[in-house]
């Protein structure tokens, strides 16, 4: 490319504005979160916090609302999704890999109809099932649905690294006498492991962060989840931001960790299939 | 092979059937649930059927219709800034070699950000006391005094499309980026030694190669934000006066906050039917466009 000087320098300056406007908001909740109440409702916001002001982080955790519950929950019902995706998703995944079948195109339009699924359009008979079986505030309750909706994921994930991987050992296992069965988890599970950590990130942060059904199912303050319970911070006159940002710092940086450590397979993993398929 | 023939629908099963009871089933009883009357304030009433009354009603709501059209007008404008935003990242950091990661990195970040937080946040951040956006647009002169952002139709407007455009552009671009990175570099010097200037380079080598991913992300784009909630929710709560109300919100005000189930339950219907729409038309301009 021609890069004559001018044109270095404006990309530079496109380069620095891009990363300020995409970093600053969250800089600018760690800086907030660090501030004293009185501080916050200064007009103009000071833009250091004049004392590094830890309260916010321990009213999070005493301030009347129970977040250690929440973040209990957050990790329970995350965590199990994650499992669930895993082992549903990868079965489905294996054949799509290494099979041609009937129905085969049938079932990956489904997938593709529940990836772009408006959620809202089944709150209504899933509220009232759930009720019936007892599954509102319950775990299960805001499993299920989340294992539906991050499916199609895991099985476009999953599926695009299974086709990489060689098909030669997987023949060799099955004249050894492997029953597919056993050669699928013998051999393929173990090679396909940086695959699956990457669609486990991804699922995770999808449960991590959904609100819809967590809002509607589980209404009980002790089955509540963190993105509905940073919405509920009770506040006597004004908003408690100061809390708000020191909770949401506390559930955001875990993500953000993660997504710097292993930004290359999340960027890998979120854009399986939309290149080849 | 032998003995094979039934083993992938065993491997299937498990999916199969936890999306067809979670997802498949639940919509066929939402349009049966909208042939009723429901109302959980009610108990005792039961549910009667009323045949299509909540549609009628659905078309003679007005409240309805604005919603219907907010959500459309929310999710153009956010789609099209997405993509010039995503696009203009995407082909930075596709050029930007030294400094790829770090442009990687730091958009990741808005894209890992719950909405939630993200909405809180931009919420604070356009409060019209201590909001620092009010501070800067002070500090350059923009303004004399400071805005009451969420409390004014268009103000409302810009601020939760801004921060639902902040929070999606790095989604945009990621995938656009993965398009660009498959053409390959002869590409470009061919058209360079042929004089073509950058702009021209673009539209006529870049865009029709990356169309076809192009489309994708668009099409995910256009149905993620017509479904938009957790920002509104967040940010205006539909306010003021419903002027930023999406159908998904007022289909949750519906149905559990005057609780009923059988009028929420329509227009959940007329947000499935739009998706339906929408996903056809781009699924038609994808299949006739790439081959």
């Amino acid at each position: 490319m021609r890069s004559t000087k001018k044109s270095k320098i404006g990309f530079g300056i496109l380069v620095v504005v891009t990363v300020l406007l995409m970093i600053f908001p969250f800089v600018w909740q760690v800086i907030t979160s660090f501030k004293s109440p009185g501080e916050i409702f200064q007009t103009p916001p000071s833009i250091i916090p004049e004392q590094l002001y830890t309260q916010n982080y321990k009213d999070v955790f005493t301030a009347g609302v129970p977040f250690h519950w929440y973040l209990r929950n957050s990790l329970i019902v995350a965590g199990v999704t994650t499992l669930v995706c895993l082992i549903i998703g990868s079965f489905a995944s294996y054949v799509l890999a290494r099979f041609k079948f009937k129905g085969q195109a049938l079932f990956l339009g489904i997938l593709l109809a529940v990836a772009m699924f408006p959620q809202v359009a089944i709150i209504s008979p899933l509220f009232l099932f759930f009720r019936d079986l007892g599954l509102l505030n319950t775990y299960p309750g805001l499993i299920l649905p989340y294992t539906t909706f991050a499916l199609p994921l895991t099985i476009w994930i999953l599926t695009s690294f299974f086709r990489e991987l060689p098909t030669d050992l997987e023949d060799a296992a099955l004249i050894d006498g492997c029953s597919p069965f056993q050669s699928f988890y013998r051999i393929i599970v173990p090679l396909a492991a940086p695959g699956m950590v990457t669609t486990a990130i991804l699922v995770f942060i999808f449960a991590w962060n959904e609100f819809l059904f967590a809002l509607i199912f589980n209404t009980a303050n002790h089955m509540r989840t963190v993105t509905v319970g940073i919405t509920m911070f009770p506040g006597l006159h004004e908003v408690p931001w100061g809390t708000i940002f020191a909770a949401s710092t506390i559930i955001t940086l875990p993500l953000v960790f993660m997504v710097l450590i292993l930004q290359r397979r999340i960027v890998q993993g979120l854009t399986a299939g939309s290149v080849k398929g | 092979m032998k003995s094979r023939s039934y083993l992938p629908y065993y491997f299937i099963a498990p999916a199969a059937i936890i999306i067809f009871g979670i997802a498949l089933y639940p919509i066929l009883h939402t349009f049966f649930i909208s042939l009723h009357q429901i109302n959980l304030k009610f108990p005792d009433l039961g549910m009667s059927f009323v045949w299509f009354e909540n549609y009628t009603r659905l078309f003679r709501d007005g409240r309805a219709m604005g919603a219907l059209f907010n959500t459309l007008f929310f999710t153009v404008s956010t789609v099209a800034l997405e993509l010039v935003f995503g696009m203009i990242i995407a082909l930075l950091m596709d050029r930007a070699l030294r400094f790829r990661g770090i442009l990687r990195a730091t958009v990741l970040i808005p894209w890992a950000m719950p909405t939630v937080v993200a909405a809180m946040l931009w919420r604070w951040m356009y409060n019209d006391q201590s909001g620092i956006i009010n501070a800067m647009l002070v500090g350059i002169g923009a303004t004399s005094e400071y805005l009451q952002f969420l409390a004014e139709p268009a103000l409302a407007w810009t601020a939760v499309i801004v921060t639902e455009v902040w929070k999606t552009t790095p989604f945009m671009a990621l995938l656009l980026l993965a398009g660009l990175q498959v053409i390959p570099r002869e590409v470009y010097e061919a058209s360079e030694i042929d004089g073509a200037s950058r702009v021209r380079t673009f539209f006529t080598i870049t865009l029709p190669l990356i169309k076809p991913v192009l489309l994708v992300a668009l099409l995910f784009r256009t149905l993620d934000a017509f479904r938009v909630f957790d920002v509104i929710f967040v940010m205006t709560g539909g306010g003021p006066g419903n002027t930023t109300e999406s159908l998904s919100l007022y289909t949750y005000k519906t149905m559990f906050g005057a609780l009923d189930f059988g009028y929420g339950s329509a227009l959940s219907v007329l947000t499935f039917i739009c998706v339906v729409i929408i996903s056809v038309l781009y699924i038609k301009f994808i299949g006739t466009k790439t081959q």
